[in-house]
C-alpha cells in the first residue's frame, strides 16, 4: 500500500512477507523499489478503509455497546461487565480474534485497564490480557513508539536515550512536563494505568436494552416480529420497574455475515406496551425503502430504548375521552413510523397577524398543550375572512383596476386565465412585523374578491404606493371556499 | 314457521344480552339542507365512503364542501386530512386559520402530508381502522391507477367496520366506477349580499352547487347550498337576489335517471327552474 504524503510516495502498510524482506511502513517508495524491484504496489484508499473499519465496529457492537473507532486501523471496546458472558476476559479476546480471523482479517488485540495501555499492548504484545493494576509492569518493557506520540516527541525521547516506556516512566514528572507538555504526561500516565480516560462510543449508549441471540440465524419475518415483541415485553418490564417509558426505540439486526442494520421509531408519549412497540416496528419495517435483507439470517437482534422518559402508570379507565386520546396518539405514532414524524402535523395558533405564520403546523408527536387559543378573524354572521387554501409562495397575478387609491381589482389574470371580479372586500392592511426582519418588509393590502363564477380569491398588493414602492405588484395568496 | 322465527328472536336477544351483537354504528348525519336531507333519507351515511369531485377550477370550493361534510359527520371527533404534496403545490395548503373561519376547530384537525396516492391510500386504510377519528379526508388529485374499484371497496369495508367516515376529495379527475355510497360534483356559485345589518361586508357566505351524481340507496339530486359557519350547517340558498339566478347550471334531463324525484326536490332553487 502506498500513499502520497508531503509530495512523496511512502509505504503506508506492508504485508507480512514484505516485513520479512525488510520493508516497513513510512519508507519512501523509491527506497522500497530499489530494495525490491518486483514490489507490488497498490494505492491506499482511505475512505474505503474507514468504511470497512466502521463495518467491523458495527459487527463488534454485539460484544459491547461501547465501541469507539481508533483511526486508522484500531477499534476500542469497553468490555466492563461484559467479559463474564463469554467466560472471562481471555476467552472473550480469543473469541473475538478467532471470529475476525475467520472473516479474513489480520488481528492484533489486547485487554488492559486503560485505552493507551491496551493500544500499546495490542500493537507490541499481541494477545495479552493485563489485569487491572498491572498496566505499569506490563507496558514498561515496550518501546516508546507504543505510546503513539507524535514523531518529534518520540524522536526527542530516543535522542535522550529513553527507549522503553519503563525508562520514561522513571523520569520525574515535572521534567517531562516542562520538556514535552502535559498531553504527553497524560498519555504516559494512561499507559501506566494511573489515569483512566473513558472511550467516546460511536453511537450513544442506550438507556435500556434487551437482546436475543440465536444459535441458528433467523430469516423469516414472522420470527423476527415475534422476537421484537418478546424483546419489547422484557424491555417494558425494565421500564415499568424504573417508572419510565420509551420515547425513542432502536432495533438493531446483526446479520451472521457481519452486516448490521438499524431501524428507529419515535413515539408521542412514553410507551412500554409490547404490542404497541411491535406494531410500530412492524410498520417501520414495512415502509423501509430498502427492505431489511436477512441474507443468511440474523444471529442477534437487539432492542434499545435510546430515549426514555418518566411515565405515570395509568389504570385502564372507562372514560371514552381518554381512550380516544390514546387511540389517536397511537395512530399518530403509527403514521409517523411509516411516513416520518415531520409528515403528520397538528395545528397550533401563533400570536401574529402575518397570514402565513398565524397558524403553525407542528409534528403531532411533539405537539404540546397550546399556549394560545384560536381566535377567528371574522365576526359572527360574516363570511370567512381567511382562505381555506393558502399558497406557500404567493403567486404573482396581473390586475386591471380603476386608477384610484385602494380600489379593488376589476379583472385579474391568474395562471393564464382572466377572472372578472364581481364582489370585492378590502383592503385589509397587514403590516409586516418590523422587529422580526433586518430589512423592512413591504406592507400588504389584502382584498377578498369573488369572480363571475363564484370562485373566491385572496389577493394582495405589495407595498404602499408612493411610500414603499412605485410599481404595483399583485399576488394571489390563497383561495376561499 | 312461527316456531323458527321465535327461535331466531330468542337467539338475537341472547346475543344482545351477551353484548356480542354489534349495534349499528352507521347512523346518518343531517346536513341541514332540507331537500338534500330528504333525498339522503336523513343525512349523509356515517361509516361509509363518499366522493367529492371538484369541477375544474373549483377545487377550493370542493375543499370547502368536504370540510363542511367532515364537520357535519364527525361531531366533535378528530378529523384526519390526508393530502398529497402535489395537491398542496397546485391548489394550496390547507390553512388552519381558514378552517377556523370556516367553522372547524383546527385543534381537531390532523394533517398528513404524503408524497403520492399510494401512500395516501395506505395511510387512509390504516386511519380508518381507528374509531376515535370522526372523518378521514383523502385528497387525491388527478387519476392515479391505484385508485380503482378494488381500492374503493377496501376503503368502504374498513369504514363500515369502524364507523369512521371517509371523504375522498378528487381534483382534476373524471368519476369512474367505485364502491362509494354517494358521489358529489361540486362547484362554487355567486354568493348573496348578506343581511342589511352588517354594513361593511359585501360578500356573503360560501355557496356551493352540489350535484349528487350517485347515491347507492336513494335518488339523486342537485342543490344550491349555503354553508353557515356559525351554526355549522348547510342552509337553503335563498331564492332571491342575483346569486343563483346566473350561476348557469345545466342539468341533463332526468328521465333517464333511476330516481326522477330528485329534480322536484331541487326545483325550488332558481337555478333549476329553467330546466325543470
Amino acid at each position: 500500500m502506498v500513499t502520497k504524503n508531503a509530495n512523496a510516495l511512502r509505504l503506508s502498510a506492508v504485508d507480512r512477507k514484505a516485513t520479512s524482506l525488510g520493508l516497513s511502513a513510512g519508507m519512501p517508495l523509491a527506497n522500497a523499489r530499489a530494495m525490491l524491484p518486483t514490489l507490488k504496489v497498490m494505492t491506499a484508499n482511505e475512505p474505503a478503509d474507514l468504511k470497512l473499519l466502521e463495518r467491523i465496529a458495527d459487527w463488534c457492537d454485539r460484544f459491547s455497546p461501547l465501541v469507539a473507532l481508533d483511526s486508522p486501523r484500531g477499534l476500542l471496546l469497553d468490555i466492563s461487565g461484559a467479559a463474564h458472558l463469554y467466560g472471562g476476559e481471555q476467552a472473550m479476546l480469543d473469541r473475538i480474534r478467532a471470529l475476525l480471523l475467520n472473516q479474513g482479517f489480520a488481528v492484533r488485540g489486547a485487554i488492559a485497564g486503560t485505552i493507551v495501555s491496551a493500544r500499546a499492548l495490542a500493537h507490541y504484545k499481541d494477545g495479552s490480557v493485563v489485569p487491572s493494576g498491572d498496566e505499569a509492569s506490563a507496558t514498561a518493557p515496550l518501546a516508546i513508539e507504543a505510546l503513539n506520540l507524535d514523531p518529534i516527541t518520540t524522536h526527542a525521547l530516543r535522542r535522550a536515550g529513553l527507549k522503553t516506556i519503563g525508562q520514561v516512566a522513571k523520569r520525574k514528572r515535572n521534567e517531562l512536563n516542562a520538556r514535552f507538555g502535559a498531553a504527553m504526561v497524560a498519555t504516559l500516565d494512561s499507559a501506566l494505568g494511573r489515569i483512566e480516560t473513558p472511550i467516546s462510543p460511536r453511537v450513544p449508549i442506550p438507556d435500556y436494552m434487551a437482546e436475543r441471540r440465536f444459535a441458528e440465524p433467523v430469516v423469516t419475518e414472522a420470527i423476527i416480529l415475534e422476537t421484537l415483541q418478546s424483546l419489547a415485553s422484557s424491555l417494558g418490564e425494565i421500564l415499568t420497574d424504573r417508572g419510565e417509558g420509551a420515547r425513542r426505540l432502536e432495533a438493531a439486526f446483526f446479520r451472521s455475515d457481519g452486516a448490521v442494520s438499524r431501524i428507529a421509531i419515535e413515539t408521542g408519549h412514553p410507551t412500554r406496551d409490547a404490542a404497541i412497540i411491535k406494531r410500530l416496528l412492524g410498520e417501520k419495517l414495512d415502509a423501509l425503502a430498502d427492505p431489511l435483507d436477512p441474507g443468511f439470517g440474523f444471529d442477534l437482534i437487539r432492542l434499545c430504548a435510546t430515549r426514555a422518559e418518566r411515565a405515570q402508570a395509568s389504570a385502564i379507565d372507562f372514560d371514552t375521552r381518554e381512550n380516544e386520546k390514546r387511540e389517536i396518539a397511537f395512530l399518530i405514532d403509527r403514521l409517523a413510523a411509516r411516513f416520518g414524524s415531520h409528515r403528520i402535523l397538528s395545528f397550533q395558533a401563533n400570536d401574529t397577524h402575518i397570514p402565513e405564520a398565524a397558524a403553525l403546523a407542528v409534528p403531532a408527536q411533539y405537539a404540546e398543550f397550546p399556549r394560545i387559543s384560536w381566535q377567528a378573524t371574522r365576526n359572527g354572521g360574516e363570511a370567512p375572512r381567511r382562505p381555506l387554501r393558502l399558497f406557500e409562495r404567493p403567486e404573482p397575478v396581473k390586475v386591471v383596476r380603476v386608477d384610484l387609491p385602494d380600489s379593488p381589482p376589476a379583472q385579474l389574470r391568474s395562471r393564464r386565465v382572466w377572472h372578472e371580479t364581481v364582489l370585492a372586500e378590502g383592503p385589509e392592511r397587514i403590516a409586516m412585523e418590523w422587529w422580526r426582519h433586518q430589512r423592512a418588509q413591504p406592507t400588504r393590502d389584502y382584498f377578498r374578491v369573488e369572480d363571475e363564477e363564484g370562485r373566491r380569491f385572496w389577493l394582495y398588493r405589495e407595498g404602499i404606493e408612493g411610500r414603499e414602492t412605485c410599481q404595483e405588484s399583485w399576488f394571489m395568496h390563497g383561495a376561499f371556499a | 314457521m312461527s316456531d323458527a322465527s321465535s327461535k331466531i328472536e330468542f337467539l338475537r336477544a341472547s346475543l344482545a344480552k351477551a353484548g356480542l351483537e354489534t349495534p349499528d354504528k352507521r347512523s346518518r348525519a343531517p346536513l341541514g339542507h332540507m331537500a338534500a336531507d330528504r333525498t339522503l333519507k336523513g343525512g349523509l351515511q356515517r361509516g361509509a365512503l363518499h366522493e367529492v369531485f371538484a369541477q375544474s377550477s373549483h377545487e377550493t370550493s370542493a375543499t370547502g364542501f368536504a370540510a363542511a361534510l367532515a364537520a357535519r359527520v364527525g361531531g366533535d371527533k378528530h378529523i384526519l386530512w390526508i393530502r398529497t404534496d402535489f395537491s398542496a403545490l397546485e391548489y394550496g395548503e390547507i390553512s388552519a386559520t381558514g378552517l377556523l373561519d370556516f367553522g372547524l376547530d383546527p385543534s381537531r384537525v390532523l394533517l398528513l402530508r404524503v408524497s403520492d396516492a399510494e401512500d395516501a391510500l395506505h395511510a387512509a386504510s390504516d386511519a380508518l381502522c381507528c374509531p376515535a377519528l370522526g372523518t378521514v379526508v383523502i385528497e387525491i388529485p388527478r387519476e392515479p391507477g391505484i385508485l380503482d374499484l378494488v381500492a374503493s371497496r377496501r376503503l368502504t369495508l374498513t369504514c363500515a367496520e369502524s364507523g369512521v367516515t371517509a371523504l375522498l376529495l378528487r381534483f382534476a379527475a373524471k368519476p369512474e366506477a367505485s364502491a362509494a355510497e354517494t358521489r358529489w360534483l361540486v362547484r362554487a356559485a355567486r354568493s348573496l349580499s348578506p343581511q342589511k345589518d352588517i354594513e361593511e361586508e359585501h360578500w356573503g357566505r360560501p355557496v356551493f352547487v352540489a350535484q349528487l351524481l350517485r347515491n347507492r340507496h336513494g335518488p339523486l339530486g342537485h342543490w344550491v347550498m349555503e354553508w353557515n359557519a356559525d351554526d355549522g350547517d348547510f342552509k337553503e340558498f335563498p331564492n332571491t337576489g342575483v346569486g343563483a339566478a346566473d350561476s348557469g347550471i345545466v342539468v341533463s334531463a332526468s328521465c333517464d335517471r333511476p330516481f326522477a324525484a330528485a329534480v322536484e326536490d331541487a326545483g325550488d332553487t332558481a337555478s333549476l327552474r329553467s330546466v325543470a
